[in-house]
């Protein structure tokens, strides 16, 4: 074997005189960075396999360990950076499709640093969320084009029929993750904090483990285009069913869980054979247009006696407008965005960094398609794909989304790095793998409370934002871009967000 | 009374909690003096035992009817009245080793700073948390009535 040409990525650096050898860095690093040499009492750190996850780092008790950037430097050239003659030495020494994890690291513009939300100033009070009772709470279904009312006075009935609804106390949802993708502590952390804060967590394609099964007011079941795990009793189980179509870190791209993932639980979840690859297609073999799409809406609801709502989740692509209008007149009752920062347990790199666009203008484009033809109340709109705080929540409900799906936030809060590993199955979080030696590092008590702290504090935070606009209501909030101004963005990008530029009264 | 339990379904075997044990029982009580520079180094009274993907944290169970204290002649095991710990009066230890003999759980070790002195979980007396449960990262060892 030649030698490979690719250098470490990250230097692991020991601090000799704090390092006590107590050996928690062999122990953690799944990646056998660390190792320990009887012979001299010394421990010693490879940095060729670091994948810069601070697992070492965070358990040192005594500091001793630091992970920086290698500081090799390349010739500078602003064409020929390191990463990409890195990304060309891999590929000619694999000769394979480059594999990733988690959203695109690339600097695509973030709209959201480019958008400010406003306050009120004297023409209008704001609201004190502490003293003021504030509704975040919001429903996501197809509401009716009118409310029939029947009586009078006090004693008022409702006659119109309303269609299934989920209840959100905060327009905050986990996307889609897998048992397979995530391990089944991870599983576990968000389903508890979903029935904990009244919102929902959502199985992925991965089928539901009968241990979640009392979580299944909470949980959104999906069907995606290699139908794993889904029976009768699943689509029963869940809250709503969400049909894939695409994902924002692969949009076009089918799914891969690697054989050696699929381990006896995971077989029986997702009811293929132990140690064999799921594969989900490219497309959903039985959908090539809205009409086939139509079916499986209506086959679904048939299934589950129109008891429950149906998500269709696209990956957000340059005509993602005319999709979604299509997908809303299929009969979807809500309509995910996944946008090109969405995240992803394993993508080919070249599709994650290159295929898609920002969730913002996806955001802004479907909700004002929807307006334009006048059916934007017979679908919910949820956005997805890089949420990263509670302003970015604000902004896309100002954009005209019901409510958010985050997922890369969620297990940032429960310990990971963003390190980008997790096709290797090697996760030293416990998140994404399914070595039971590491998923018992995430403890599902200490992951559900996390996650719950994670979401109470964005609620807390969307409530200050509303009450300085003196809003008290998240539906108050929803689609009106009126609370937003641009800074730094051209009149193009304004155009389709719908903002006007920070000065402009209107 | 409040006992420390372990949790092995999350414990990730890291042995923190025997570093930490290490550090509260020795002399200067300062993680890398304790390492460094305090020869003979302080002993954990904890273990963590390990079989494939299976650990936990062991230490004294400071049992109800403990059979270290009715092995000991000369009454340096003894059961503290007032917290029901399991306790060891060094000065009283002829190093005779029928605690070890009789431990069930196999908590006591020899101490190998001195010759004829058993080592064992104290409970961090003094503290409100032991520092094993305290610095547990996995929050798999508790310190709890049961």
């Amino acid at each position: 074997m030649s030698k490979s040409l690719l250098n470490p990525e990250f230097l692991v650096e020991r601090d000799e005189d704090r390092c006590i050898k107590c050996q928690v860095c062999v122990r953690q690093c799944a990646f056998d960075c660390h190792s320990y040499d009887g012979d001299d009492d010394e421990v010693q750190s490879d940095s060729t396999s670091c994948a810069g996850c601070h697992r070492c780092a965070s358990l040192c008790p005594t500091d001793a360990i630091n992970v920086r950037r290698t500081p090799l430097e390349f010739r500078q050239n602003a064409n020929w950076t390191a990463d990409v003659q890195k990304a060309i030495y891999k590929q000619a020494e694999t000769g394979g499709v480059m594999l990733t994890g988690m959203g695109s690291d690339r600097p695509y513009p973030i709209y959201w640093d480019h958008l400010v939300l406003n306050a009120s100033q004297v023409t209008n009070p704001s609201i004190d969320p502490l003293r003021e009772p504030m509704e975040l709470r919001t429903y996501l279904g197809r509401k009716p084009e009118a409310l029939k009312l029947n009586g009078n006075g006090r004693d008022v009935k409702l006659e119109t029929q309303l269609k299934p609804q989920l209840k959100l106390e905060i327009p905050i949802m986990f996307s889609a993750m897998s048992y397979g993708s995530i391990s089944y502590n991870a599983c576990m952390s968000l389903a508890r904090a979903a029935r904990q804060i009244g919102t929902f967590w959502n199985t992925g394609e991965g089928g539901l483990h009968k241990d979640f099964y009392e979580f299944g007011p909470y949980t959104i079941v999906q069907c995606a285009s290699g139908r794993f795990g889904v029976t009768s009793e699943y689509l029963h189980q869940g809250a709503a069913i969400e049909i894939k179509i695409g994902q924002g870190a692969k949009p076009g791209i089918g799914g891969h869980l690697p054989g050696e993932k699929v381990d006896e639980a995971i077989s029986q979840t997702r009811m293929i054979p132990v140690g064999t690859d799921a594969l989900s297609p490219a497309p959903h073999h039985d959908i090539y247009s809205i009409e086939d799409l139509r079916q499986l809406i209506y086959a679904l609801k048939e299934a589950t006696n129109y008891t429950k709502p149906v998500f269709v989740k696209i990956a957000a692509v340059h005509n993602v407008a005319a999709i979604a209008s299509g997908i809303v007149r299929a009969g979807a009752d809500v309509v995910c965005i996944d946008g090109i920062r969405g995240g992803t347990g394993a993508a080919p790199s070249i599709i994650r960094d290159n295929v898609g666009i920002p969730i913002e203008l996806a955001i802004a484009a479907v909700d004002q398609r929807l307006r334009e033809e006048g059916i934007r109340h017979e679908a919910s709109l949820v956005a997805a794909g890089g949420f990263r705080n509670s302003a970015d929540v604000a902004k896309a409900i100002a954009l005209g989304a019901d409510a958010v799906y985050i997922a890369t936030s969620a297990l940032v809060a429960m310990g990971c790095h963003v390190c980008q590993k997790c096709y290797t199955g090697r996760c030293n979080w416990g998140i994404a793998t399914q070595d039971p030696y590491l998923v018992k590092r995430l403890n599902p008590d200490i992951g559900a409370r996390r996650l719950s702290n994670l979401l109470r504090a964005w609620a807390l935070e969307i409530k200050e934002i509303l009450g300085g606009m003196g809003v008290n209501a998240i539906e108050s909030l929803r689609g009106n871009r009126l609370h937003l101004r641009a800074v730094g963005l051209a009149d193009t990008d304004m155009e389709i967000l719908g903002v006007l530029p920070a000065g402009r009264a209107q | 009374m409040k006992r420390i339990y372990a949790k092995e379904d999350v414990c990730i075997g890291c042995r923190l909690c025997e570093v930490h044990c290490l550090v509260q029982h020795s002399k200067s009580r300062k993680i890398i003096k304790a390492f460094k520079e305090e020869f003979p180094r302080a002993m954990a009274r904890v273990l963590v035992e390990e079989l494939g993907k299976t650990s936990f944290a062991l230490q004294c169970r400071h049992c109800d009817e403990a059979l270290c204290v009715e092995a000991c002649m000369t009454g340096a095991m003894y059961k503290d009245e007032k917290t029901g710990a399991v306790l060891h009066d060094a000065d009283k230890c002829i190093g005779c080793w029928m605690c070890i003999m009789v431990c069930p759980a196999g908590a006591i070790q020899r101490d190998q700073r001195k010759e004829k002195i058993a080592s064992k979980c104290d409970l961090c007396a003094g503290q409100e948390m032991p520092v094993c449960v305290a610095n547990c990262p996995n929050e798999a060892i508790v310190f709890e009535e049961r």
